[in-house]
């Protein structure tokens, strides 16, 4: 292992006091991407052009004395699902391969606005829809910690892009743990905010009501500067919540007094790869030795959150996907013998195995007589287990707990396997049913030397708190500052 | 035991509109019965008196004035369609022509 590439806030202040050029840094990322890529398979895309362009234009109006953005000349990669003009947003699905969005996500608008650099954009599983970047149409990624293994997904591409210094900082959206499973696997910090804490609007819906953007960076830091760009109200999304970003950033040193962690025994149960564990208490540890109290608590629905989000994601999913007809956007099928079987060969090749195997489901979960049974007994579960949680966050601050039960699997371990496949998801997913926040970081290192993630969660809209907790495991290890050694 | 027949493969994959092999239409009917037998251990769960909860943040009605703005115009609009003539998104004839 070698130590690691500089942090986001290294780089900021060495844009600022002139040390650094925006062209250099980004030429470095480039350079890098050109060097490891081919093996990686993290970018679909490459904006060489328009990031050198960009950052020309940063370092020139720096010496001119303007004021600029928060990030600026910082490079940032984005997940292939986020809408931007200019470059195609492909889904890494048949379906768009040629679709160039005619309008910015609110997320690209507050980067551009922050004066980010987009470097290029990153795989992730067809439509987001997938646990190890297997699923895209066009490629597969590789993690740079071991090149056999998957960097988790769907964000795999994001993940995988920071983790091997390509980029300093990179976007995802999460679900179900699609940024922070591949956050862990590569041995990154990936947050999940807050559902409505960043606007949806622009990002190619998958599952509404549980979709939300996220930032990956090389430390919390990082991931709390990135973050404060990308939050904010919005009113093209009508869940967006408009409340005051705070500067999380710069609370993020202060001591958290009296902080209480709790500890979830659902979450310690069979199937939890020993090493996991031992890497999780040992960070509780840490904890423990920084004066944090140590609690216990209980969240009895965890072990249905699987089953209720393989309900709601594909029925959400399901609906959401009816758009790709082959009229307005997108693929569109060459034999058909009439409308309806042109929207169906459309559908039935332009989509993959996956994708076609959840929106299958989430129709039957949602078709007469089926609708009681499935979809509104998942949606009251649903409600038990937030309920969970607003109990527990009564007690703690914020929950200990591993983000996934292994470290990275193989490639083609799983991928014929669907339900094991879902159950990757098993800490990640109750998140996303409750809509509060989530943090991957990194705890440590199996004896295979793959990265191991420590998830930290809180009540909705204490990303502060959320972030000044990670921050304080992270000043007392180094396991951040580790890259894989090519 | 099996809940899904091929039969109910095949509706569900009309009605969702998707055309599939017999081959994928085998694979599915095993693979969905999988998760589908998985996801009835939510039976086991007491819902007599919970209310179902569609979102994570319960917003009420968000309202906005309702004031004309831009829009996509026409040519960005049709940029991406499979197949247009400049002015709309041509699709293969509905109604049969006898």
């Amino acid at each position: 292992m070698t130590t690691a590439t500089p942090s986001t806030s290294q780089l900021l202040q060495q844009l600022t006091s002139g040390e650094l050029a925006a062209t250099s840094l980004v030429a470095t990322c480039l350079d890098r991407i050109a060097s490891e890529d081919e093996r990686v398979g993290a970018f679909l895309h490459i904006d060489r052009d328009g990031a050198i362009e960009q950052a020309a234009r940063i370092d020139e109006r720096r010496r001119v004395g303007e004021e600029l953005g928060p990030l600026a000349g910082i490079p940032v990669a984005v997940k292939d699902n986020i809408c931007a003009t200019g470059t195609k947003t492909t889904c890494a699905s048949r379906m768009l391969e040629n679709f160039v969005p005619p309008y910015d996500a609110h997320v690209i608008e507050r980067l551009r606005a922050a004066d980010a650099v987009l470097i290029g954009r990153t795989n992730l599983d067809e439509f987001a829809m997938g646990s190890s970047c297997e699923n895209s149409a066009f490629q597969s990624t590789r993690n740079p910690w071991d090149l056999e293994r998957t960097p988790g997904g769907s964000s795999g591409g994001s993940a995988a892009a920071v983790a091997a210094g390509m980029t300093p900082l990179s976007i995802g959206s999460d679900t179900g743990g699609s940024i922070r499973q591949p956050a862990a696997f590569c041995g990154v910090v990936g947050m999940k905010p807050t559902y409505g804490r960043v606007s949806r609007y622009g990002l190619v819906a998958f599952a509404s009501s549980l979709d939300q953007i996220g930032p990956f960076a090389n430390d919390v830091t990082g991931a709390a500067q990135l973050l404060e760009v990308l939050a904010g109200h919005d009113e093209r999304d009508t869940t967006s919540i408009n409340r005051p970003v705070p500067r999380y950033a710069e609370s993020l040193e202060q001591p958290f007094e009296g902080l209480r962690i709790g500890i979830a025994k659902e979450h310690f149960v069979e199937g939890l790869d020993p090493e996991v564990e031992q890497a999780v208490h040992t960070a509780i540890d840490v904890y423990r030795s920084l004066g944090a109290e140590i609690k216990e608590v209980t969240l009895p629905h965890s072990e249905y959150c699987v089953a209720v989000y393989y309900i709601v994601a594909p029925s959400e999913a399901s609906s959401n996907l009816a758009r790709y007809d082959g009229v307005h956007y997108g693929f569109r099928a060459e034999k058909f013998d009439n409308m309806i079987d042109m929207y169906s060969a459309t559908r039935g090749e332009g989509f993959g195995d996956e994708v076609k195997r959840r929106i299958m489901l989430g129709t039957y979960a949602l078709s007469a007589g089926y609708y009681d049974a499935y979809y509104l007994k998942a949606l009251k579960v649903r409600r038990l287990i937030r309920q969970d949680f607003d109990r527990a966050f009564e007690e703690v601050d914020v929950i200990a707990s591993p983000v996934t039960p292994t470290p990275a699997f193989k490639i083609g371990e799983l991928i014929d396997d669907p339900l094991a496949m879902y159950l990757n998801d098993i800490y990640t997913i109750s998140a996303n049913l409750a809509g509060t926040p989530g943090i991957s970081l990194p705890c440590g290192f199996s004896s295979d030397g793959l990265p191991i993630g420590l998830q930290l969660q809180a009540a909705p809209f204490e990303e502060e708190r959320l972030l000044r907790a990670a921050r304080m495991y992270e000043r007392e290890t180094d396991w951040h500052t580790k890259q894989p050694d090519w | 035991m099996s809940e899904l027949s091929a039969d109910d493969v095949k509706k569900v994959a009309s009605l969702a509109r998707l055309k599939l092999s017999p081959e994928e239409i085998a694979r599915y009917q095993e693979q969905l019965d999988n998760v589908l037998s998985y996801v009835h251990r939510l039976d086991e769960v007491d819902t007599a008196d919970v209310e179902p909860m569609a979102h994570a943040v319960e917003v009420v009605n968000v309202f906005r004035r309702d004031e004309p703005r831009a829009s996509l115009d026409r040519e960005q609009a049709l940029a991406n369609a499979p197949q247009s003539d400049g002015q709309y998104f041509l699709v293969p004839a509905i109604l049969d022509e006898g």
